[in-house]
């Protein structure tokens, strides 16, 4: 057993009301650079869609992630000298085109403009070349379902679903859809790092973040297409790579991430979990219907004495395993058994975790209206108006059993909390569901304040960094007098 | 005198500028070392401009290269006159293929709006250098043929003269003027190395054959 720490995250998508604040506090601290207008480290976006990048999961197109042939696990991109065959070209990078074009408005003009008979308008200019341009297409151009044509219907993960079932989904009345926020989920198995020629990607060893050094990047442009999540970022203007970086600034000061201390849904959790490293390969290489319950097998009860002895051996603090004991990942995803990894066949092992959306499944329809003949004032799972072939695409690697036993648990709590606080649900009815979901009274209550009325410090169990001790041990200190986050002495300027 | 000058003196100049320029930048903001790929801004000319390009200029280097190192090898493949047709037929082949590598790249830079964004002069200065010295190289090897055979018995011993700090001009004199502007413009771009994004060559990821897939890296502990 060789223990190490990971920073791992779970969002709640029950409770995301796609209002972007999240990409905003990522964009206003970290991506309002020159080469970088155009990323969104952290993005929302509406399911049935395509994402951003269009079509981001489609590996076919893209290559990302990794690729399973019997006992081999190698890049999509490329095997290695494969790989550097195409460095000339890459034949999988998504281009601009595949985000968007990067704009902003004329406003001079709205100042500047020669008196007229009309009010001036401020016409979008490229944030790329300074011209005037045709808005065709924007991060969230499908955002509520919005062009649903040609973004919803071209879904990936609804290629398993009969025409029928894909109709229902987009008949009028019946429209569903619900948000996903994305960052990167600083994986334990990271393709952007296997693919990249120049070493520059590292996962750092105490936390587990996934950084891109940006002297050592040579803009190979490899990581882009590697990883299966599309979050790792070209900028155009300095010819490297960046991706999130987790705040780690705010981190190493005890401060949660931008995207989570802001999130206005309150949907996001943070916190230690232990791993077992040893046995991260095997894990990546598990069968697909397996993959969900290996890779949560790979993280380790922290009260588990044996576990702690091997983590102290490892030379993990007591404080931070005191923070994986009270850690709220640990909690949902282990404890719980209520939050996915998504995407989990890419066979990164994604460290951020979804706790799977129940309201558009549980509202069942007929004939056009919501179906209260059922006589329940929840729906069943299996009549979900979502399919579950559809959640378990996105959420367990295409294992349905997996998804739908997170769904029913979801649904007692919400039972059993409905039956308390209105007490219009049959004790009977509420023990029978909480029976079949395996769930005691007292877990839904701590799953029901988690979800519902947690406070900074329980959605954030941040461990403390020591960054003082850590940089004295190694480094003289006043050379980092007064730095912060990226430190770098000279302007950080493009090659000649 | 300005053979002296260009074949005698400049050749050291330039190797240091090379050497000590790459050194410097090195040291001083490893930061501008990239590709400066604009893949991601234009894609489709850079596949037709690019591929050719590269595999081509690679081909033609290590070509260059044989020749310096191997001279006897070359003279006794040469001996065999189909031999020597072949080697010059590929030589010009992949000239003509880098060539056109080149102008699609060069049309593209001065086009592609986006791509213009991130021209800097030096992109622009160096596409011209690069074009003299391919056009030249060409230019040589259409019209004074079979320079696979007399390359080794001028250029190699001049180039090794420069080594032995004793440069022996008698090798280049009587040089046609084309194959000295191919020579010329050789030299200045080994002196524009290192301001240039031809420093991209020296980070070429050899390493990336074996090193293992994930890297993990330790504040305490070294490197795992
Ligand atoms: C194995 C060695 C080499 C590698 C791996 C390499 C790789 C690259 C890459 C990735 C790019 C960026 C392409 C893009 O925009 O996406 C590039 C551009 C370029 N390379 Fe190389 N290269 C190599 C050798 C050379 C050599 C030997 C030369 C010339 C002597 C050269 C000249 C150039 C030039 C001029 C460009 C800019 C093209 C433009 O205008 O966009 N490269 N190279
Ligand atoms: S999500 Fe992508 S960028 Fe982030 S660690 Fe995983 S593979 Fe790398
Ligand atoms: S801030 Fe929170 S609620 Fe709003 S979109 Fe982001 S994740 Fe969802």
């Amino acid at each position: 057993m060789d223990v190490r720490a990971q920073l791992s995250m779970v969002f709640h998508l029950d409770k995301c009301i796609g209002c972007h604040t999240c990409s905003l506090a990522c964009n206003n601290l970290w991506t309002s650079r020159e080469g970088t207008e155009y990323m969104w480290w952290n993005n929302v976006e509406t399911k049935p869609g395509t994402g951003y990048p269009t079509l981001w999961e489609d590996q076919g197109k893209y290559q990302g992630g990794w690729m399973l042939k019997g006992n081999s696990l190698t890049p999509r991109v490329g095997r290695r000298l494969g790989l550097l065959t195409n460095i000339f070209y890459n034949p999988y990078l998504p281009s601009l085109d595949d985000y968007y074009e990067p704009w902003t408005y004329q406003y001079q003009h709205l100042f500047n403009a020669p008196l007229g008979e009309d009010q001036p308008t401020a016409k979008p200019l490229s944030q790329i070349t300074g011209r005037y341009l045709d808005i065709e297409a924007g991060p969230n151009w499908d955002d509520d379902l919005s062009g649903s044509s040609v973004y919803a219907r071209n879904d990936v993960n609804l290629a398993e679903l009969t025409p029928l079932e894909r109709e229902s989904l987009f008949r009028l009345e019946q429209m569903v859809f619900f948000y996903i926020p994305r960052i990167c989920n600083h994986c334990l198995n990271p393709a952007c790092l296997a693919v990249c020629p120049s070493g520059a990607i590292y996962k750092r060893g105490e936390d587990g973040i996934v950084l891109v050094s940006q002297e050592k990047c040579r803009g190979w442009r490899f990581c882009v297409s590697g990883c299966p999540y599309k979050k790792t970022y070209y900028n155009w203007k300095t010819g490297k790579a960046e991706k999130c970086i987790l705040c780690y600034p705010r981190l190493e000061t005890g401060q949660a991430p931008a995207c989570f201390h802001t999130c206005v849904g309150r949907i996001r959790y943070l916190g230690v979990i232990l791993y077992d490293a040893e046995r991260i390969e095997a894990t990546a290489k598990v069968p697909d219907n397996d993959l969900v319950a290996a890779q949560l097998g790979l993280i380790l009860d922290p009260g588990d004495a044996a576990v702690v002895a091997a983590a102290r051996r490892n030379g993990i603090g007591d404080d931070w395993i005191a923070a994986a004991q009270r850690s709220p990942v640990y909690k949902f995803v282990k404890e719980w058994g209520l939050a996915l990894p998504l995407h989990a066949e890419f066979r990164t092992l994604p460290m951020l975790f979804y706790v799977p959306p129940l309201l558009p499944v549980i509202a069942s329809m007929r004939d056009g209206s919501y179906d209260l003949a059922e006589a329940e004032f929840f729906g069943r799972v299996e009549s979900a108006r979502v399919p579950l072939k559809y959640m378990a695409r996105l959420f367990s690697a295409g294992n349905t059993e997996t998804i739908k036993r997170v769904i029913r648990k979801l649904l007692a709590v919400r039972v059993y909390q409905r039956a308390k606080a209105v007490g219009d649900i049959a004790e009977e009815r509420v023990a029978a569901m909480m029976a079949e979901a395996d769930c005691t009274a007292e877990q839904a209550e701590q799953i029901a304040r988690l979800t519902s009325v947690p406070r900074f410090d329980d959605r954030f169990a941040i461990p403390p960094y020591h960054r003082e001790e850590t940089i004295e041990q190694i480094e003289q200190l006043m050379r980092h007098k007064g730095h912060v986050g990226f430190d770098f002495n000279l302007p950080l300027e493009r090659g000649l | 005198m300005v053979d002296l000058f260009l074949f005698g003196i400049f050749p050291y100049v330039a190797v240091v500028i090379a050497v000590g320029g790459s050194i410097w930048r090195y040291v001083r903001n490893q930061f501008t070392y990239s590709s400066l790929s604009s893949q991601f801004l234009e894609g489709r000319q850079l596949f037709w401009g690019s591929v050719p390009w590269h595999y081509g200029i690679i081909a033609v280097l290590v070509g260059h290269l044989i020749g310096v190192f191997f001279p006897a090898g070359v003279k006794a493949f040469n001996s065999v006159p189909v031999r020597l047709y072949i080697l010059e037929g590929t030589a010009l082949a992949m000239g003509l293929l880098l060539l056109v590598g080149l102008v699609i790249l060069v049309v593209r830079r001065s086009t592609n709006p986006r791509v213009r964004m991130v021209t800097t002069p030096m992109d622009m200065v160096l596409l011209a250098l690069l074009l003299i010295t391919v056009v030249a190289g060409i230019g040589v090897a259409i019209f004074y043929r079979w320079g696979s055979a007399w390359f080794v018995t001028t250029a190699t011993p001049y180039i090794w003269s420069l080594v032995k700090l004793s440069p022996d001009l008698k090798y280049v004199a009587s040089l046609p003027v084309l194959a000295k502007i191919h020579a010329v413009a050789a030299l200045v771009l080994i002196a524009v190395f290192p301001f240039t994004r031809l420093v991209h060559i020296v980070s070429i990821p050899f390493a990336y054959l074996w090193r293992p897939y994930q890297i993990v890296m330790w504040h305490r502990r070294q490197v795992q």
